[in-house]
Parts: structure tokens; sequence; C-alpha cells
């Protein structure tokens, strides 16, 4: 059997894995687009902080590990794939066949409509070639403008403010973090971000940037301008399917896959932040765009490409998120839900944080500031679907007693 | 044979005295706050529940990292963060429904249970059969496995 992997992210990198375990006389290629060997994404923060090296970032650590599990990895960007031939062809004009082909080609950054982002000093920080260019010119006092202050914009906030810089927040919505926080918990988040010295600017838009005098000038719709020696682009992505035109293979926000990661179009595959997959919460498809999601998704493609029926319950929206030493958790429906009983608790002083959404005994979503202790059982909780019987209200009266709900609950020990 | 720790809960005494000897053993100081180890405190049933990670199979957080910090111990199964690679994302402490790797504000990284390299310092210390280190199999994992498949997203087929 000849596998196909096009994307060697954790998603197109987990599935090879997989594929070489399980069948251990196939073939497996793995084509990734960059010149760095593959890495994660989300280990860019701490290389503009100093934290690791470039080689940190790397996925796999050992120097021949592809060659060595026998996964032929392959540099070169996918231009389309013929269904019918069976291949995927790529931009210098080399063709792979495949009997099995996963795309697991993530997204990329998407550039709104202001005048002067083509500007050198502005950036995007999504590939180890934009942090390169950003390490370049942060440091000590330098004045940096971040756009969009969403679940990406604040990780690299956080990295920004290490490195010493005068920072201005620009989102467009009405609170940091707004498809991770409610407005509780956002606003407690601009609150404390403001508090360690960073300009947050809310509801407000960046309309233009233009350059004079060696320094970059950014103009945002409540009448301020700012002096940037950078500004960093953080305002959404897109996926990477623009390859798949004319293939058959369907889109949506993502591309449209079935609950064992199948597209549209036979022997076709997605996984990762390209593929909009099951939602464990809500029933539905959505992208989940999170490492522990893209995981998963390349471990269960993998299996069904190898022929294994493995039906996917549904990947659990959840995101934890560190702004300047704050730290938040967002788990499953944080909204909470029609007619479901909630229970929050705010302090103030200490900023923490707890909102816990259940439906019927059952936890669905959760919201979580200032602590990190036995977290992860907020998954377990949702994700086991457990009946909380009495802990339910014991919950309710005391929404920190999470662990004690996990143990009790599940009778684990 | 595989060692693992077992749990027990109708031995536990609530001493605590098993955080004191894992934070002492990994942190050099006895502080409960810094033990891979917690003792929970059940009133309403009268209970103390001592818990800990099980060195599960699924491997939730050594999956999720996104740079391979988590490896295992080929000696005793143990799953260990290596400080020289971990960079403090805490993707792992989300991941692991058991909420068993936790984030160390003073070192920026995470901690789990090591099982102290196969010689737990917490079934040492512990004064009751509460802690015990004995053959995988008869401990209760089987059921904590059970909890593991009903998180798990897609294992309804692996086999
Ligand atoms: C700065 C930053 C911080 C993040 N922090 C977190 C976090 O704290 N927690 C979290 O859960 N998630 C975080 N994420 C998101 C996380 O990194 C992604 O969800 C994850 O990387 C998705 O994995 P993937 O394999 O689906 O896609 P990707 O990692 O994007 O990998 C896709 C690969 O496909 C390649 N590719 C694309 N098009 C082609 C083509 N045509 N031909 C060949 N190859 C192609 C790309 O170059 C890339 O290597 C962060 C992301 C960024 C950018
Ligand atoms: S906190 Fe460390 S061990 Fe955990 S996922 Fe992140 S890098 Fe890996």
């Amino acid at each position: 059997m000849d596998y196909v992997i096009v994307g060697a992210g954790p998603a197109g990198v987990t599935a090879a894995e997989t594929l070489r375990q399980i069948d251990p006389d196939g073939s497996v290629v793995l084509v990734g687009a960059e010149a760095d060997p593959p890495y994660g994404r989300m280990a860019i923060p701490y290389y503009l902080i100093g934290k690791i090296e470039a080689d940190g970032t790397y996925l796999r650590k050992s120097d021949n590990f592809y060659e060595s599990k026998g996964i032929k990895y392959v540099q070169g960007v996918a231009k389309s794939v013929s269904p019918d031939t069976g291949k995927l062809v790529l931009s210098d004009g080399a063709e792979i066949p495949y009997d099995k082909l996963l795309v697991a080609t993530g997204s990329h950054p998407i550039r709104p409509p202001v005048d002067g982002l083509d500007l050198a000093g502005v950036h995007h920080c999504w590939t180890l070639e934009d942090a390169r260019a950003i390490v370049r010119l942060i440091g000590d006092g330098k004045d940096v403008v971040l756009m969009g202050a969403g679940f990406i914009g604040c990780i690299i906030m956080e990295a920004l403010a290490v490195s010493g810089a005068n920072l201005t927040v620009v989102e467009a919505e009405d609170r940091m973090v707004p498809r991770m926080m409610n407005q509780t918990a956002g606003n407690m988040i601009s609150d404390w971000c403001r508090d360690k010295g960073v300009n947050v600017m809310t509801s407000a838009r960046v309309t233009s940037v233009t350059e004079g005098g060696g320094k970059l000038s950014v103009a945002v719709d409540n009448g301020q301008t700012i002096a940037a020696d950078l500004v960093v682009v953080a305002t959404g992505v897109k996926s990477n399917a623009g390859f798949l035109d004319g293939s058959g293979v369907e889109t949506e926000i993502g591309i449209k896959v079935d609950n064992h990661l199948k597209t549209s179009v036979d022997n076709i595959y997605a996984a990762g932040d390209v593929a909009q997959g099951p939602d464990f919460s809500t029933g539905g498809w959505d992208v989940h765009a999170i490492q522990p999601t893209a995981v998963e998704h390349g471990r269960i493609a993998a299996l069904n490409m190898a022929g294994k029926d493995a039906a996917y319950k549904g990947s659990l929206n959840m995101n934890v998120l560190d702004t300047l030493g704050l730290i938040s958790c967002s788990f499953g429906l944080w909204q909470g839900t029609e007619g479901g009983d909630s229970v929050e608790r705010i302090d103030e002083k200490k900023s923490r944080y707890t909102i816990l959404n259940f439906e019927g005994d059952r936890l669905v979503g959760a919201l979580t500031l200032g602590r990190t202790d036995h977290i992860g059982v907020l998954r377990g909780l949702i994700q086991s679907n457990v009946r909380l019987g009495v802990w339910k209200d014991r919950l309710m009266a005391d929404p920190n007693r999470l662990a004690e709900a996990y143990i009790g609950a599940t009778r684990v020990i | 044979m595989v060692k693992a720790l077992y749990m027990s809960i109708s031995d536990c005494t609530g001493c605590q005295q098993c955080e004191m000897a894992c934070s002492y053993e990994h942190e050099g100081v006895f502080n409960p706050a810094k033990s891979r180890i917690k003792v929970f405190n059940f009133p309403e049933e009268g209970r103390n529940v001592p818990y800990s990670c099980t060195q599960c199979a699924d491997a939730w957080c050594m999956q999720a990292c996104p740079v391979d910090a988590i490896y295992i111990n080929t000696k005793t199964g143990a799953k260990e963060v290596s400080d020289a690679l971990c960079v403090g994302c805490k993707v792992c402490t989300i991941a692991c429904p058991f909420g068993t790797i936790n984030y160390n504000h003073a070192t920026g990284k995470v901690i789990k249970c090591d099982l102290c390299g196969g010689d737990p310092k917490c079934v040492e210390i512990c004064p009751t059969p509460a802690l015990t280190y004995i053959d995988a199999e008869q401990t209760g994992m089987a059921k904590m496995r059970l909890w593991a498949k009903k998180t798990d997203a897609g294992q309804a087929a692996q086999s």
C-alpha cells in the first residue's frame, strides 16, 4: 500500500508514524513545504524569547528520525491532486502516486485589507521563517504593535512582552480572546495585561500602516496613531486547501470529512487544522485548530487509511493560554447551553475565575482563570460523559472541587 | 514485570507524608503544593484518596506534546518529562484527562510522577498499605483504563 501524506506538521507526522506502526509493509511518503525539518508551530513563541533554538521546535528530535522509521520525507509544495490517476503533483512537476492520501496542510494567516501591511517590518507569526524575521526586530524597548488578540495573537503577545517590547495590542472585538473567553474572563485578562504595562485597545481596528523616518506609524480607528518598529498581524487564518481545486474534494471552512476523517473523495483523508471534523460537544462539524486535535486526527485518519474501522467521536475544543503569567483555560461548550445549569465564581483581587456549564448532571463546558492544578480533569469530566450524580450539587456549591468530582464520579481509584 | 503505583482508597489516613516525600525528592523542599501525588479529602464520605499518574497506556500528555519532551522510561514504563526539551506550553496539562501532569510556576515547566526511577519515595514513607508498588496487573489500572477508553475520542475500533 502506498500512503502519501501532504503536510508535515503534527497531524502529518503523527499519521506517518501511526501508519508505519500498523502497516510495516506499506510505503509512507511525507511531503512538507517548508525548508525546516518538521516542527511544531506552537513552539515558535518559545523560540522568539530564546528559550529554545530552532531545533527545539522540531517535532521529532533525532537527526535521522524519518529515515530510521522508514518514512520517506520529501520537501516540496503540493500543487494539485488527480484522484482519477491517484497522483499528487508537486509544484516542481514531480508526481507521487498514492493508494491513500492524507491532506494535513494546516492553514495560513490572512492579511486583512488594510493599507501598508506589505511594508517591511510588518509580519505574521506563523512559520519559523516568520519567527526568524521577528527575532531580528525585537528587543528591549522596541515599539511593537500586535494586530489581533485572539488565541494565537495572545500567545505571541506573551513572547513579545517577555522580549521587553513597548507593546500595543489592537483587537477588533470587544474583549481579548473573544472566541475562547466570555466577557468577564476576557475583561479580567485585559485588566491583567494593562496592569503589566501592555497598551490594550479593544473594539478598535487598525486602518493603515505607513512608513517614515525609519519607523512605522499605525493608525487606529479610535483616533490614535502609534509608532512601531514591528507590526505583527494575527487576525485569523484560512485553510490550505486551494491545491485541491478541481479534485472534487469538498470544502467549507475546512475540508469536509466524515467521522472516519475521509473526504468526499475516495482514498483521500484530511486531518488537523485543515480538516472540518466532528465536534465532540455539538455533534456538528468544525475546525478545531489546536495541537491535541491535530495529533488525534493524524492518528485516527491513519488507522482508517490502513483499513481499520476507527470511528471518531469528535474533538473537544480546548485551549490553555498564558498571558503574562495569568493562565486561562477553556473547554467544550464554555458559553453554556440553552436550559443548562451554570455555576460561576469570581475573585477579582486574585484574578481567579471559574465557570462550569452542565447539561443535566453532565459537565459540558468550562472556563478557568488563575488555576492550573489538576486542570486536565475538566477534559476528563466532559469527554468521558460521566454522570456527576451527587457531585453536580457539590460542584454547584463549590466549583473548585474539580479533581474531587472527577475522582468521585468516575471512581477511578 | 512492569510495576505500578497502586493507590488504595480504603487505607489512606490522610497524613500527607507521601506529598512531603515526593516534593522533597523532586524539589528539595517539604511542600505539598509541589508534590506529584496528592491526597484528596472527601469529608462527605469520610475518606482520603491518594491520587497521581498511573502511567496510562494512552499517554495523552506524551501524544499532545509538540516538542517530544515526554518519553517512556524503558526500565520502569513511566512517562517522564525532559526538562531540557519542555517549553512550558501546558498543552499536556489540558490533554491529560486525569489531571495528573501539572504546571510548575517556579520552573515554567511541567511535572508529573516518574516513579522515582523505580523506587517511589511515597510508597517508602507511607505508614499504611494505602500506597504500594506492585505488579501492574494487580492494581486498579483496569478501572482507570476503562475511563481512559471512554474519554478517547476514537478508540472504539482500534483493535
Ligand atoms: C504561534 C502559534 C502558537 C500556537 N500555540 C498553540 C497552543 O498553545 N496550543 C495549541 O493547541 N495550538 C497552538 N497553535 C496551533 C497549532 O500549532 C496547530 O493547531 C497545529 O500546528 C496544527 O497542526 P497541523 O499538522 O494540522 O498543521 P500545521 O502545523 O500548520 O502543519 C501543516 C504543514 O503543511 C505544510 N503545507 C501547507 N501547504 C502545503 C502544500 N501545498 N504542500 C506541502 N506542504 C504544505 C505546511 O508548511 C506545514 O508544515 C499555535 C500556532 C501558532 C502559529
Ligand atoms: S508543557 Fe512541556 S511537556 Fe507539556 S506539552 Fe508543553 S512542552 Fe510538552
